[in-house]
């Protein structure tokens, strides 16, 4: 058995840290290959498995990073490639081409419903929470019978964009007979999401992983009552529960990483999802208390890490969401 | 055995409740009931319907133009305001200043600030934390050197909560740097407009500049604004947070934040149902009101002492735990049930900065931003690491 990276995996962290410290835009990150390594080789890349996906992105987490590689490459390259789409996957993963993706509709939370709908190649809905919508070269929608592409601009869509918890922006979309070309199946979004999660949660253990080194940090210089904070057992023991519950949350993201391409994948999706987002929200309200008042300034690094864990949970299902759906997972496996 | 409030308690709960609803301006519960920034002007205005009533200051004395309620009479008034999403009553001047002149300050203070407090002339500030004092309040090192018929100021406060708006600051400040550190405290009261002071805002998390930074450099302040004796400064301080804190459990907000919490339940749908008839979600929402309701009680338990002129122990500090355990655990389960769209930020547009609507749910971006702005209420007033500490010693003695 054996828990680890590959030595390509850790170069490729590595650089990918060293550059995000040189605050380094989304086009050093692409010229650094980090968009060819989220996916596979018959995708024009030279990654994509678990821990590739893994090893990025907590480093982005770690760096607090914003960038388009989440929603253009690993989930909008991602559905391209599994649709045959490899030229403009191509271009995606090395930010030639930037894509969004219209999964979900006003009025729904997590699950998915949609009523978007094609007629004669042309999307008439509205969408959601279309991360990355307004830098967008491309656009990926769900639609009732399958997924379609459109060109951004395109006649007929409107959107109205929005910053987000997370640091990035999203847009709410109308589609008014929008041209759209059908790219596929429904199912064609399972693995793509699924390495989305993934990506989420590995964030979310990044962050976490910055937010303690701060907080432990200034537990150890903050001076009340003539000693560091840090020396309070009450104050130590709280550190020492959150370091244990992220412990688990490192274990839950590297049980979906290894199972992301193989059988239980949905099950594992949601529990690590579930367990993550419970663990973000932890971390998040934790390392804010622990620090006082200075935890709440925006002029301090921990406020937007803590907005960055509770996105985490928010995105693609939050821990309730995944809880549910990983005791019906678990129950039609055991029938 | 009565847990039945009185007939007169009753009526005077009436009484508010129809005075809400005639006096009330629509625009302002909107605003509050969304979670939005309310402008110094709407504050104001709100202040100005209450004081016309004689209602301001519903803890004050009848002799200082308060309207003398018991603790009952305010703990219903609070109540009544919150579920009507009234703004709040601005504590600094009525809740936290006034009592601290009526019962130390000299008649000349009394007579120049009290009703200045009610009609609105004067905003007050906080000045207790410094940078290198919060929990450990009693080290705070802003100093106040005697120099004729004034003191010098010099030093630094933070976290001065709508200190932008303010024009007075009430301080604890150093007079003698040679006594242990609670003794050499003095309170003294500022004109903010003096030369020397320097407000800077400090932005939160949720986005925006609620709280301040105030300098002081070489700031002349006259010697009749001292409250009560030199290097007493401490005693007023404690008295100020011992005696005023009726709501500090904060009932009346976690009862309409419920409310809210409910309602956006039946609206959202999960699966095809409405939330509130989802049972992992409806077992979260029902344990938090189950302990709301036990709250209440302790709550009501506290004012009947206090009532009786038993004085609060480490109850008060109960009160303040749970309490504001009970609140955030409601703006938690308010920003999960607004889901996906808890992710939008925009924070300029509930500042009013910016036109655009944020999307989803009209209380989404109200529900993220009282999510993210109470995490304060286990920081301020005494963290709940140090109501802790007071509930532990209470028994333990250690």
């Amino acid at each position: 058995m054996q828990f680890g990276f590959t030595d390509e995996q850790t170069m490729l962290g590595e650089s990918l840290a060293r550059t995000l410290e040189r605050g380094s835009d989304a086009a050093a990150l692409f010229e650094l290959g980090v968009g060819a390594a989220l996916l596979p080789e018959e995708a024009g890349g030279f990654g994509g498995t678990g821990p590739d996906i893994l090893m990025v992105f907590r480093t982005l987490g770690r760096a607090g990073a914003v960038t388009p590689l989440l929603d253009s490459v690993l989930l909008g390259a991602g559905i391209l490639a599994a649709a045959g789409e490899t030229d403009l996957a191509e271009a995606a993963s090395i930010g030639a081409a930037r894509i969004a993706v219209g999964l979900d509709e006003p009025g729904q939370r997590y699950d998915g419903t949609v009523a978007t709908r094609a007629a004669a190649d042309r999307l008439t809905g509205e969408k959601s929470l279309v991360h990355g919508a307004d830098q967008a070269s491309h656009l990926i929608f769900r639609a009732t019978d399958g997924l379609y592409l459109a060109e951004a601009g395109a006649e007929g869509l409107s959107m109205r964009g929005y910053a987000l918890m997370d640091g990035g922006r999203a847009a709410e979309m109308t589609l008014r007979d929008v041209p759209a070309r059908r790219i596929g199946d429904l199912a064609l979004l399972d693995r793509p999401v699924a390495a989305a999660v993934l990506a989420v949660c590995a964030d979310a253990l990044g962050v976490m992983e910055r937010a303690t080194d701060l907080t432990a940090d200034y537990l150890k210089t903050r001076k009340q009552f003539g000693r560091p904070i840090g020396s309070f057992q009450a104050i130590q023991h709280r550190m020492a529960d959150l370091l244990t519950e992220i412990e688990q949350a490192r274990s839950a993201v590297w049980n979906l990483a290894a199972h992301l391409d193989g059988p239980g994948r949905d099950r594992h999706v949601a529990a690590t999802k579930s367990l993550v987002g419970r663990v973000a929200r932890l971390v998040a309200e934790e390392t804010v208390q622990l620090h006082g008042g200075i935890g709440m300034t925006e002029e301090y690094e921990l406020a937007p890490l803590a907005r960055r864990l509770l996105a985490a949970d928010a995105r693609f299902g939050d821990s309730d969401h995944h809880l549910e759906r990983f005791i019906a997972v678990s129950a039609a496996s055991a029938a | 055995m009565d847990m039945n409030f009185s007939p007169e308690d009753q009526a005077f709960r009436g009484e508010v409740r129809q005075f809400l609803k005639d006096r009330l301006p629509a625009r302002l519960s909107e605003k509050v009931r969304l979670s939005r920034e309310l402008t110094k002007d709407e504050i104001e205005e709100w202040h100005a319907v209450l004081n016309e009533k004689g209602w301001l200051a519903g803890n004050w004395p009848n002799e200082f133009g308060g309207a003398g309620w018991t603790a009952i009479q305010r703990h219903i008034f609070e109540e009544e305001s919150a579920l009507a999403h009234a703004p709040r009553v601005l504590p600094f001047g009525i809740a936290m200043l006034g009592p601290v002149l009526q019962k130390f300050g000299s008649k000349e203070q009394q007579d120049r600030f009290l009703p200045r407090i009610l009609d609105g002339q004067d905003w007050w500030c906080q000045g207790y934390s410094e940078p290198g004092a919060g929990s450990d309040l009693a080290t705070v090192k802003t100093t106040a050197v005697r120099d004729g018929d004034h003191y010098i100021v010099n030093g630094q406060k933070t976290w001065t909560t709508l200190g932008q708006h303010a024009n007075w600051i009430f301080c604890l400040v150093r007079t003698d740097p040679a006594a242990k550190a609670q003794e050499g405290i003095s309170f003294l009261l500022i004109d903010m407009t003096a030369p020397g002071i320097t407000v800077r805002p400090i932005v939160l998390l949720d986005g925006t500049p609620e709280v301040n930074e105030v300098f002081f450099d070489d700031v002349r302040v006259p010697v009749e604004n001292l409250v009560g004796e030199e290097n007493k400064g401490w005693t007023y301080a404690k008295y100020l947070l011992t005696h005023e804190r009726t709501n500090i459990a904060g009932v009346g907000f976690a009862t309409a934040g419920l409310a809210a919490l409910k309602r956006i339940a039946r609206a959202q749908v999960a699966n095809g149902r409405p939330l509130s008839e989802n049972p992992l979600f409806a077992a979260r929402m029902g344990e938090v009101e189950i302990d709301l309701m036990a709250m209440s009680t302790t709550n009501l338990r506290m004012l009947a002492q206090a009532a009786a002129g038993q004085a609060p122990g480490a109850e008060s500090s109960m009160l303040k735990l749970k309490g504001t355990q009970i609140r955030q655990a409601i703006n938690d389960l308010t920003r999960r049930a607004v889901g996906p769209w808890a992710l939008a930020f925009p924070s300029e547009a509930l500042e009013g900065a910016n036109d655009d609507q944020p999307p989803g749910p009209a209380e989404a971006a109200g529900a993220t931003r009282s999510y993210l702005n109470n995490r304060k209420l286990s920081i301020y007033g005494g963290s709940n690491e140090i109501q802790r500490g007071i509930i532990a010693k209470s028994l333990l003695g250690l």
